[in-house]
Parts: C-alpha cells; sequence; structure tokens
C-alpha cells in the first residue's frame, strides 16, 4: 500500500523501495540522492516510521503502509507543509520531500520538539542548498500550527 | 494575430502524453490563488506581445523566464520585474521556461547574472506590453491614451472609469509595434520589486509535485547506467558484460562516450535496461579492465606538493602598482604567509541526470537539469555536430546547480546512448559517479607577503596565487603564455588603498577536470587574502575591523558593508574569553558581502560556529526575504568548503565517493544567520547567489584565531581538534 493505494509488482524482491515508488507506482516526489542512507531525501514512511527507501528492500514493504511526499495532504495543506510555504524553506527543493516526511514523522511523536530533538531527527537529511535555519524555524511554526489546529488529525 | 507557434509549440505534449494541468496548481495551501508554473506544458493558441509576454486566448497570461531555476528564485524573481511593469500580479500568470530560442538571447543560469543582467532589459519588456495594452485600449475606446492606465491586468479609462482585460486586449494589442524606449514605473511605485514574495516553485516542491530533470518520463523511454573509469585519463581495456545480459531487464549493453569541455574525451559502458534498478544491477556484474595509462600514479599529496614548489617561481606579474619590492625591502614590519585550499564537488542534491532521444534526421530532444538551454544546444552542436536548429530543449527545475550544471557533459553521453539504442534513454548518475568525475572546484594556494608603516598602516601588499587553471581545463587551445584571469579573480581589486602592491599567478598543469563552483575562484582567494589581512592587523596590533576601515578612506561600497557589518555584529562588545569574532569581505564580479563569524572554544577542544552576521550589498534588491535565503545558503555551502573533507586523490581516483565521506553539513552545525540587505538605489545592481560564500572561511578563520590563537592557514580545518 502506497498513500492508500494498492500496487503490485513483478520486480527483483531486493530493489530498494524508492525505485518501486518512483519507476513502477509513477510517484515522483520521492528522490534519489546517495542510495546510503546517507542524504535522506528518499524518506519515506513505512506504518508512519522515517525509512530510507533508497536502502530497503522492495520486499521488505509488502504488506506495510508506505506513505510519501504525495500521500501526507491533498491539498498541500499539512501543518508541515504550510510552515514550509510561510518560511520559504525550499531554494532547488530537491531534498525537501525527505525533509518534510523526516518533519512529518518528528511531530507525530513529539509535537513540540526542541532543537535538540529537532537535531536528532533531521541531522541525517542533507541540504546542500544550506536551508537549515528555516527548516528548524518552520518546524518550531508547524508545531504552533498543531497546537492551534488539534481538530485536524493528522 | 502573432502565433507564438514557432518557438512555443512542442512536439513534447504529445510524446509525453501528459496533460499541461498535471503541473498547474490553482489554489495554495493558503487558499489563495497562486501562480501557477508551467514546468512542462505547450502553449494555446496565444498572441505575443513581446516574446516574454504571451497572453493565450482563454486569457491566461504565460511569462517567460530566461533563466533555469536552480534554487536561487529565478521562477519568482524574473517573472516579479516583468510583472511590475505589466501591472499584473504573480498570482495571475503562468510561468514558462525558456528553451534556448534565439530571440531570448544566451540563457544561462550563472554568474549570479540572472537579475543583476536582466533587470532593465526585463522592466522594459513588461512596460511595452503594458503600453501595447493600454494603446489597445485607448485606440478601441476611442478615447486619448493619456486617459488610460493600467492596473491589476486591466486597462482603466480614468474619466469615465470603465475598464477591460488584457485578455480581451491581446489580439489587438499584439498587433502594435513593440515600444523601443517605453516609460518604466517609478521605484516609489513598485508594488512586487523590492517586497519579499512567495516564490511560485515553492509550492510544488514542498509536495512533491516539481518536477526535477531526474523525474522526466517519456513514452518508449529506457534506463541507463554508465560505468566509467574514475581514473582520468584512462582507456579501456576490455569488458565482459556476459553476467550483465543474464539480468532481468536489461536490454542492451552500449560504449558510452563522456565529452567535458569539448575536448576530454572519457570511455564508458552503458547498460541500458528496462528500468534502473536492473540497469544499476548490470553495471555491477560488468567486468571491465581499464589501461590507467599511469594516471593510477597521481595523489592530491605529490600534487600539492608540487604546487608548494612552484611557489617560489615568479610566473606572471598579473598587477603592479606603486613599487612593492623596495616598499617591503624598506618596511621595518613584514609579514608573509602561505595559505592552502583544497579541491571540492559540487554535489548537488540531484545527482547528474538526463533524458535524451536522438530521432530519426539526426534530431535530438533532451530533457534536464541544466544552468542553462543554450549550453547544451552549444554542447550537442559541438560535441555531436548537430545543427543548433535539430536541437530541442527541455529545462527541468534544477536539484541544485552551483555550477556543475554549466557542464553539459551528463547530455552529450546520453545523446549518444539514445542514438546505439534507437530509443529515448534516462542516464542516471550514482551518487559515486557525481563525487568522483567532476569537473571539480580546483584547488588555489596562495604566497602572501605585506609590510606595514612604523604607525601600523598596511604600505606593501603582494598575493601569488598558484594554481591549475579553469580556462587550461575548459580550452584545448588555452594560451599558456598568459594568465588565467579567473585564477586572480578580485585579488588586485579589493578597495583597501594600498600604495605599493605587485601581484602574481603560476600555472600549474593538471589532468583533472576542474570547473567554475559556486563564486569561482573567489570561493578560494578570498580565504588567503582576508586571513592574510588579519595577520597584518595582528602584527600592526589593531583591531582587524579598524585595521581595515584604516585602509578605506576613500567612500565605497566595501566601507559601507564593513561599517555595517561592524554595527549589526555588536563588533565593539567585548566577548567572554574562549569566544571569538573575525571579520572578512570580498568583492568579485558578482557582487559584495561581508561577513563576522563568532566561534566559541569548547571544552573538549573542538569550535563551535555559533552565529554568522552578513551584509550584502546590492543597488537594489528585488526579492529580499530570497536574498537572505541565498546568503544563508552561501555560508553553509562555504562552511562545508571550509571544515569538511574536500576532494582528494590517491591512486589516481577521488577517495571520496559519496556521502559518507565527503560529507556535508548537517542541521546539527547550523550557526545562527542574521542577514543585512542593503539596496539604497546604486548605480550597480550586484548579484545574489554567490557573494554570500567567498567571506565565510575567512571570518571562520579569524574568528578561530580570535578564540583560540591558532592561525589556520590551510583548509579543510577539522573543527573537532583546533
Amino acid at each position: 500500500m502506497i498513500n492508500n493505494h494498492s500496487y503490485s509488482m513483478d520486480v527483483d524482491p531486493q530493489m530498494p523501495l524508492l525505485w518501486a515508488i518512483r519507476d513502477f507506482a509513477g510517484l515522483k516526489g520521492t528522490k534519489f540522492g546517495c542510495g546510503i542512507s546517507q542524504c535522506g531525501a528518499c524518506t519515506v514512511h513505512l506504518d508512519g516510521n522515517p525509512i530510507r527507501s533508497c536502502s530497503f528492500p522492495v520486499s521488505a514493504a509488502t504488506g506495510h503502509k508506505i506513505t510519501t511526499i504525495e500521500g501526507i495532504s491533498d491539498n498541500i495543506d499539512h501543518p508541515v507543509q504550510k510552515a514550509w510555504i510561510e518560511l520559504q524553506v525550499p531554494q532547488c527543493g530537491y531534498c525537501h520531500s525527505g525533509q518534510i516526511m523526516s518533519a512529518v514523522a518528528l511531530l507525530k511523536k513529539n509535537p513540540k520538539p526542541g532543537d535538540t530533538a529537532i537535531d536528532t531527527a533531521m541531522r541525517n537529511n542533507i541540504c546542500r542548498c544550506g536551508t537549515y535555519q528555516r527548516i528548524r524555524k518552520a518546524i518550531h511554526r508547524a508545531s504552533e500550527l498543531i497546537a492551534t489546529d488539534t481538530k485536524k488529525a493528522f | 494575430m502573432q502565433t507564438t507557434e514557432n518557438i512555443n509549440r512542442r512536439s513534447f505534449l504529445k510524446m509525453t502524453g501528459l496533460s499541461g494541468a498535471a503541473f498547474m496548481l490553482g489554489i495554495s495551501a493558503t487558499g489563495k490563488s497562486a501562480a501557477s508554473v508551467v514546468n512542462m506544458r505547450g502553449l494555446e493558441e496565444s498572441a505575443t506581445l513581446t516574446p516574454y509576454i504571451i497572453i493565450e486566448k482563454s486569457g491566461q497570461i504565460v511569462i517567460m523566464n530566461p533563466r533555469p531555476e536552480i534554487g536561487q528564485g529565478t521562477y519568482q524573481s524574473l517573472p516579479g520585474i516583468i510583472a511590475e511593469e505589466l501591472e499584473i500580479s504573480l498570482d495571475q500568470v503562468l510561468i514558462k521556461q525558456t528553451a534556448g530560442e534565439k530571440v531570448f538571447g544566451r540563457q544561462v543560469a550563472g554568474g549570479s547574472s540572472s537579475v543583476r543582467g536582466n533587470y532593465t532589459l526585463l522592466r522594459k519588456a513588461g512596460a511595452s506590453a503594458r503600453e501595447m495594452l493600454v494603446k489597445a485600449a485607448s485606440t478601441s475606446w476611442n478615447v486619448p491614451v493619456e486617459e488610460c492606465y493600467a492596473e491589476n491586468g486591466k486597462v482603466f479609462h480614468k474619466p469615465t472609469g470603465k475598464n477591460i482585460a488584457y485578455a480581451q486586449l491581446a489580439e489587438a494589442a499584439s498587433k502594435l509595434d513593440v515600444p523601443k524606449e517605453p516609460t518604466l514605473k517609478d521605484p516609489k511605485d513598485f508594488k512586487i520589486i523590492g517586497k519579499s514574495a512567495a516564490r511560485p516553485d515553492i509550492l510544488l516542491k514542498v509536495s512533491g509535485k516539481a518536477v526535477f530533470g531526474i523525474d522526466v518520463e517519456v513514452p518508449g523511454m529506457v534506463y541507463a547506467s554508465v560505468e566509467r573509469c574514475p581514473v582520468f585519463g584512462s582507456k579501456l581495456t576490455s569488458f565482459d558484460d556476459s553476467e550483465t545480459k543474464k539480468i532481468k531487464g536489461v536490454l542492451d549493453v552500449v560504449k558510452a562516450e563522456r565529452i567535458v569541455f569539448g575536448k576530454n574525451h572519457y570511455e564508458g559502458i552503458a547498460v541500458v535496461a528496462e528500468n534502473y534498478w536492473a540497469a544499476l544491477q548490470g553495471r555491477k556484474a560488468l567486468k571491465v579492465q581499464w589501461d590507467f595509462q599511469g594516471f593510477d600514479k597521481f595523489n592530491s599529496k605529490e600534487y600539492e606538493q608540487s604546487l608548494r614548489d612552484l611557489s617560489k617561481t615568479d610566473g606572471f606579474v598579473v598587477h603592479n602598482s606603486g613599487d612593492f619590492d623596495k616598499a617591503f625591502a624598506d618596511s621595518p614590519a613584514k609579514v608573509e604567509a602561505f595559505y592552502e585550499t583544497p579541491m571540492v564537488s559540487h554535489s548537488t542534491m540531484e545527482p547528474m541526470n538526463c533524458v535524451a532521444y536522438w530521432q530519426q534526421g539526426d534530431i535530438i530532444e533532451v530533457w534536464a537539469s541544466s544552468q542553462g538551454p543554450s549550453l547544451i544546444k552549444d554542447e550537442l552542436s559541438r560535441s555531436l555536430g548537430i545543427s543548433q536548429d535539430n536541437i530541442k530543449v527541455n529545462i527541468m527545475f534544477n536539484g541544485g546547480g552551483f555550477g556543475r550544471r554549466l557542464q553539459s557533459d551528463f547530455a552529450s553521453e546520453a545523446a549518444l546512448i539514445s542514438k546505439a539504442v534507437g530509443k529515448p534513454v534516462k542516464v542516471i548518475w550514482t551518487r559515486e559517479d557525481d563525487t568522483q568525475l567532476g569537473p571539480f572546484r580546483p584547488m588555489t594556494f596562495s604566497a602572501i607577503k605585506g609590510a606595514l608603516s612604523t604607525d601600523g598602516k598596511a604600505i606593501a601588499f603582494q598575493h601569488k596565487v598558484i594554481s591549475p587553471s579553469l580556462g587550461a581545463s575548459r580550452n584545448a587551445n588555452y594560451d599558456k603564455s598568459k594568465p588565467d584571469n579567473s585564477m586572480i579573480e578580485g585579488i588586485s581589486e579589493q578597495k583597501y588603498e594600498i600604495p605599493n602592491m605587485k601581484n602574481h599567478y603560476v600555472f600549474a598543469d593538471f589532468h583533472v577536470p576542474i570547473s567554475a563552483w559556486r563564486s569561482v575562484t573567489s570561493s578560494t582567494l578570498a580565504f588567503a587574502h582576508e586571513c592574510f589581512i588579519d595577520e597584518m592587523a595582528v602584527k600592526a596590533k589593531k583591531d582587524p575591523l579598524l585595521f581595515r576601515l584604516e585602509m578605506l578612506n576613500k567612500e565605497s561600497d566595501t566601507k559601507k558593508v564593513l561599517n555595517k557589518v561592524k554595527e549589526i555584529s555588536g563588533w565593539d562588545k567585548p566577548l567572554p574569553k574562549g569566544r571569538g569574532r573575525g571579520v572578512a569581505q570580498y568583492e568579485f564580479f558578482a557582487g559584495l558581502c561581508a561577513q563576522v563569524v563568532e566561534v566559541s572554544h569548547q571544552a573538549n577542544g573542538s569550535i563551535k560556529v555559533d552565529k554568522v552576521y552578513a551584509v550584502i550589498d546590492l543597488g537594489t534588491v528585488v526579492n529580499p526575504d530570497n536574498t537572505k535565503a541565498q546568503v544563508e545558503g552561501g555560508i553553509v555551502m562555504g562552511l562545508v568548503a571550509a571544515v569538511k573533507d574536500g576532494i582528494r586523490f590517491e591512486n589516481g581516483k577521488s577517495v571520496q565517493s559519496n556521502f559518507n565521506n565527503n560529507r556535508m553539513l548537517h542541521i546539527d552545525e547550523m550557526p545562527e544567520v542574521v542577514v543585512h540587505i542593503i539596496a539604497d538605489g546604486g548605480p550597480t545592481i550586484k548579484g545574489v547567489g554567490e557573494p554570500g560564500l567567498p567571506p565565510l572561511a575567512p571570518a571562520l578563520c579569524n574568528a578561530i584565531f580570535a578564540a583560540t590563537g591558532k592561525r589556520i592557514r590551510k583548509l579543510p580545518v577539522d573543527l573537532s581538534k583546533v
């Protein structure tokens, strides 16, 4: 299940989930960055937990619930997306699907993270454009948005 | 009606089967209508006012963006300049990337030139279209043109208040002559320029909808991964693809060729497959023999020693004012120092990739993340002998550029593979390919001498640069009898009033391909230059910032940015023991920025970068918030180059291969950054993308000296053990 859709694929079971998502499910929002779990551009959720899809065999994902950047909201209105827009976080934008997926997972577990919790959750998401200061601010802002919008489940 | 058939109709839509609507966003997260981005969409039947402004029959206004979006914000800044004069808001328009059409001139994002190089041109384009629309309205109403004005996508008749939308005027307006000297708006009436505005591409980038080069799919497309030799200069001896061909999904194995700068030809083997994973697996199964031609003996350690040896030669004198030799000899207080910087990789987060289709009749279509459609056309034409008229380029969002995507080696390589297999092909480089295969930012070494007068003023200065040459790397006919001016960027142009100055350039041969990297050679020369100024200040027993200001008696932008950074950083307020601050500035072709870095010496001996204050001087600013973002980014990139691994060669190839050993900055190492913009309407518009980078390394190392007394003369510096 990717974003609540079922896919059946006849693929090499060892193929990383990343390529199944991108080239077989056709969801291009999840990015290839390094192939060795070092940059976080490929971050998706497996049953709500962030994983590096570039190093996760597709066979291990069967029967699990995968969420990609395309699946976190219908109208670009997830609090994290709203905060990212408000603070104009992305530059080239390539790493931000992964950044946002890591941030969404963090806030789900810890709706009011301090800077240390942000560092721990986000330190393995690399941004070459250097948007880290805005990422931090946007996570704090998303936390506020969640607090004032408690009705909305996410 | 003038149609835009010739330049804007694309076979692309037909080929891809993608509907344009898939890439258009109507509603933003805030509920407001948002600017749409026509990333991969043909145009409907339309009227062209100027080449930059097209109004479709449906009424949709399209603004052409002539500089690729590489993260620097051209999807807002350039259409914003046009929209300002056109009297329309950006949320009413579609933005479309140009594709190398001759009418737009050279379309390259580089040198921080997008705004500063197009500001007046784009204002005129917008103003011309506005005047044409106003004239068309006045004609249709049969009223004097002076009684009409444009506002918010409509033309109004002042006395009666009646109005008409641009869409309804488009056809009539498009038949009018384009005014050559339209009246530009008074800057005090600006609604877009100078205001922090949301970038339309950000909606796409927070939702996974932005289409980067790597995301492009075309019907019938196959995938390829290419085995290339990381030892530059090697020749292919033989290869065995019998295991490769057993892998499910592998379609073909063909010889590949990577052409860098049109002159370096590197062999490769392309594994072509139904999907990328199969191509990668097939590549891993290849058995390849390379003849290294002796290049496997090359290593950075010996090469760097050769640069140190070369520093004893004079090279070319590239600047000579006053009498340096005499002033230096006569001075009672002399300073000499030698600085070294590393090679580094661009490491855009989106690895190099390209989709190419070499069609029958020698027509090539390319879809790529690239800093310039013009550059891709040049490369395919030069290297493959294809007429520019037979090359179609589709520029996608770039997942980072930083100078790497000024090279189009990935495009000619993909085109040749497509030719060999007769299908459109998507070539994706692995991170290892991207890290090890360059071109790299070259290292520069600097031998610097300075002398002070008895009252502690700088009276003599000499900066000798020893380095490989960007010109020699990219030009087969490079003239070694002349200095390469790109390697001495800014060293003779700083505003410091030093009466005796003599600068040199010493050329070093290098077989490794090197290229421009964000802020080019200023990214390394500023480190040497501005650290040395600090060393002179120490020798003179003066505050480093005041020492600089004492050399700036005439009014200058440099004096202005230093005074401002002094003010905003609280320079005069002492820091506690164990903390230190350093200052640096650098002026070069792209612009000017000054920075103060604050560091603290931790108990474990490491250095923490606490805070960076930056002042960028622009003359005119288009989008202040985006400008700040660019300076923040330049600071991070400068910090990575100053404190992380860099690229080192052993056994002929880069030791660094991926982000595990070519490390980048992480969020927990990010200093707080405060950016101040000076935009006081000066005559020169300066660049935004690059100037924030060069001052970081020297300001950091000057701060380390202030905190610890240790002078860093060689980068990278390992902050964990200073």
